[in-house]
């Protein structure tokens, strides 16, 4: 059974439709990411299940209760932010004393507790100094210790590494996931970072412009993403508009041998989906080019540690690919190759509508 | 090498003559205040002592000082929630309540006392018959622009909204909020005003002299009119009481080993 469920959730700020009926079961101990761009409604979300914001429409359930009109401060959600957000005026230690302070908790208990906490996150020596000797990770850290020490239902993560530098961000991703499976407690997280979300989800749902385009495992999310934005959304994506033709899809004049092709209407309008580490790159040799083979020339060339990106122009197709550096060294800027398209790792989807762009984060 | 700090000649002339402007009037109100009431010579303490017998003095004193006390608990009382609420809630009325709180500055306290005497007129003796009534309500109006413009830039000085829902995820309520966590972050704030509305509630003369009450710039003025040297002594002790009384304040304020509240981090 579900412990945490958004039932039908909807809010709307003037005309703006912030949330379109949100659902969302998650069991008890999971972990979910909810990943879009700025003003997909991820953060609306987050502050619903919170209690700092009420739905239009919809129910919030925890655990068979619902807590739609509960105050946050009654609701017992751990909640760490992505501002920094530690109270200046307290030590690290006061600040995750705070909440057992609330509930009444004796003196001896407390300490306990938060000496536990600091522990844990790695942060026993630190308790006693204050928000502004810290480092960005380590409030963070305090933060989410003040957060767990509640013993909340459900914890709740809105962005919490946006703020740090690249590597603390993957530091602390992979700590935040270790105490989350080590206290086995329901989490939230909401982050735009498309890696951080599959890197540490049980679930990651991608949201767009107020719905959930698509939910599932990371892996799921990232073989057979089941929209255009979600396959645009996560992870690098060739994509080539088609038609359905007799063995494969036609891309301007082009005819690619696609097998996820078959079966599909003839005429279908379609999005060609192809992972940039698929495609097989070579010196052309001259020979004119065959089946799903593309031939042009490298313009660029990115360098991403063991692999690098080429960017492929030729015949008005551009093709990303990324091959392993050392083949690519044989491969400069100018050099005409030819791009082969596997003719089974492609994926196909219907196209109804223009594919909504994506915009940057700040 | 790290330079060496020196202080340019024309620095040094303003800093000598911005001294001088201060200090030489104190020192000529302190030679003067040595002076024999009777016999017009140096050097006597006769007239300190004339000062501190006087029951009017002590008396006004008290009614001046009780005065600002009260006048800071009700300001306070009354405008760190409400700039609190405002920041938080509905941040569009920020502008409004600044407006507001220019008009005990642009109103002239003649024109404002001569409308609150009007306006409160008939209403019950414990109120209009008494400092602690009718003049508090005067003071907490006057020192509304300087409440309000300390607190505000206070309360603007740190993330109003994420303070208070860490804290309300954590499970307080707002009183609980606003007390340990908003208040000792904007506890500068809250000093400055209170200071502010110190020198003002302690200094003032028109609103207490149309409205009939003894306090202590009245007293002062009194002695002014009818006494010689030992309105210098007065004027002195009064300067010296109210810097005691903002030093106190500061002491009281400051928390022990509290430090300053930084908000650490860029954003």
């Amino acid at each position: 059974m579900a412990f945490l469920e958004l039932q039908n959730l909807h809010r709307d700020f003037g005309t703006v439709k912030a949330l379109d009926g949100i659902e969302i079961q998650l069991g008890e101990g999971e972990f979910l990411s909810l990943l879009g761009p700025s003003g997909c409604g991820k953060t609306t979300a987050l502050r619903l299940v919170a209690g700092f914001d009420r739905p239009n429409e919809g129910r919030i359930v925890v655990d068979g209760k619902d807590v739609t009109n509960v105050a946050p401060n009654k609701r017992d959600m751990g909640m760490v932010f992505q501002a920094y957000s530690l109270f200046p005026n307290m030590t690290a230690r006061q600040n995750v004393e705070y909440g057992l302070r609330i509930r009444g908790r004796d003196k001896a208990d407390r300490r306990k507790r938060v000496a536990e906490l600091l522990e844990l996150v790695g942060l026993g020596h630190a308790g006693d100094r204050y928000p502004h000797q810290l480092s960005g990770g380590m409030q963070q850290r305090v933060a989410l210790a003040r957060a767990l020490a509640i013993e909340p239902r459900v914890l709740l993560l809105d962005e919490p590494l946006s703020a740090l530098d690249a590597k603390v961000r993957v530091q602390l991703r992979e700590e935040i996931r270790r105490i989350q499976l080590e206290l086995g407690i329901t989490t939230l997280y909401v982050t735009h970072d498309q890696e951080e979300a599959l890197s540490v989800s049980d679930h990651v749902a991608v949201m767009y412009g107020g719905r959930i385009e698509q939910m599932g495992s990371p892996a799921e999310m990232y073989s057979s993403p089941a929209t255009p934005f979600v396959a645009e959304f996560i992870g690098t994506m060739n994509r080539f508009e088609g038609t359905i033709v007799d063995g494969g899809v036609d891309h301007g004049g082009k005819m690619l041998r696609i097998e996820a092709a078959n079966g599909r209407p003839k005429g279908q309008r379609v999005l060609v989906l192809v992972r940039p580490e698929t495609v097989g790159v070579a010196r052309a040799n001259g020979a004119a080019p065959t089946g799903n083979t593309l031939v042009g020339d490298v313009v660029t060339q990115t360098f991403l540690g063991p692999v690098t990106r080429l960017k492929i122009l030729g015949d008005g197709v551009d093709v990303i690919a990324d091959v392993p550096t050392q083949i690519a060294l044989g491969l400069p800027v100018g050099t005409r190759v030819s791009a082969a398209l596997p003719a089974d790792g492609v994926r196909l989807l219907e196209l109804k509508e223009d594919i909504p762009e994506i915009s940057e984060e700040p | 090498m790290k330079p060496r700090r020196f202080i340019a000649p024309s620095a040094l002339f303003w800093l000598l003559l911005a001294g001088a402007y201060f200090l030489i009037p104190l020192v000529a109100t302190f030679l003067f205040s040595l002076k024999s009431n009777q016999t017009g010579k140096c050097c006597t303490a006769a007239n300190y002592s004339w000062v501190i017998h006087n029951h009017g003095f002590w008396e006004s004193l008290k009614i001046s000082a009780l005065l600002a006390l009260e006048t800071i608990v009700i300001s306070l009382a009354l405008f760190v929630p409400t700039i609190y609420w405002v920041h938080l809630k509905v941040p569009r009325l920020r502008p409004v309540i600044a407006f507001l709180a220019l008009i005990p500055f642009v109103i002239p306290p003649i024109v404002m006392v001569v409308g609150l005497l009007r306006f409160f007129k008939g209403t019950p003796d414990w109120f209009y018959a008494k400092p602690w009534g009718f003049l508090a309500g005067a003071y907490v109006i006057l020192a509304f622009p300087y409440m309000f413009f300390s607190l505000d830039a206070g309360f603007r000085s740190i993330d109003v909204h994420t303070l208070t829902e860490a804290s309300q995820s954590l499970g307080a309520k707002w009183t609980t909020t606003l007390f340990k966590v908003i208040l000792p972050n904007i506890r500068s704030a809250a000093l400055a005003a209170s200071f502010l509305t110190l020198a003002i509630v302690m200094g003032e003369f028109t609103i207490a002299n149309l409205s009939a009450f003894n306090t202590f710039p009245i007293f002062i003025q009194y002695v002014n009119e009818s006494q010689g040297f030992p309105a210098g002594a007065l004027t002195l002790l009064s300067f010296g009481i109210t810097w005691a009384a903002m030093l106190s304040l500061l002491l009281v304020g400051r928390k022990r080993g509290a430090r300053s509240a930084v908000i650490a981090g860029g954003r």
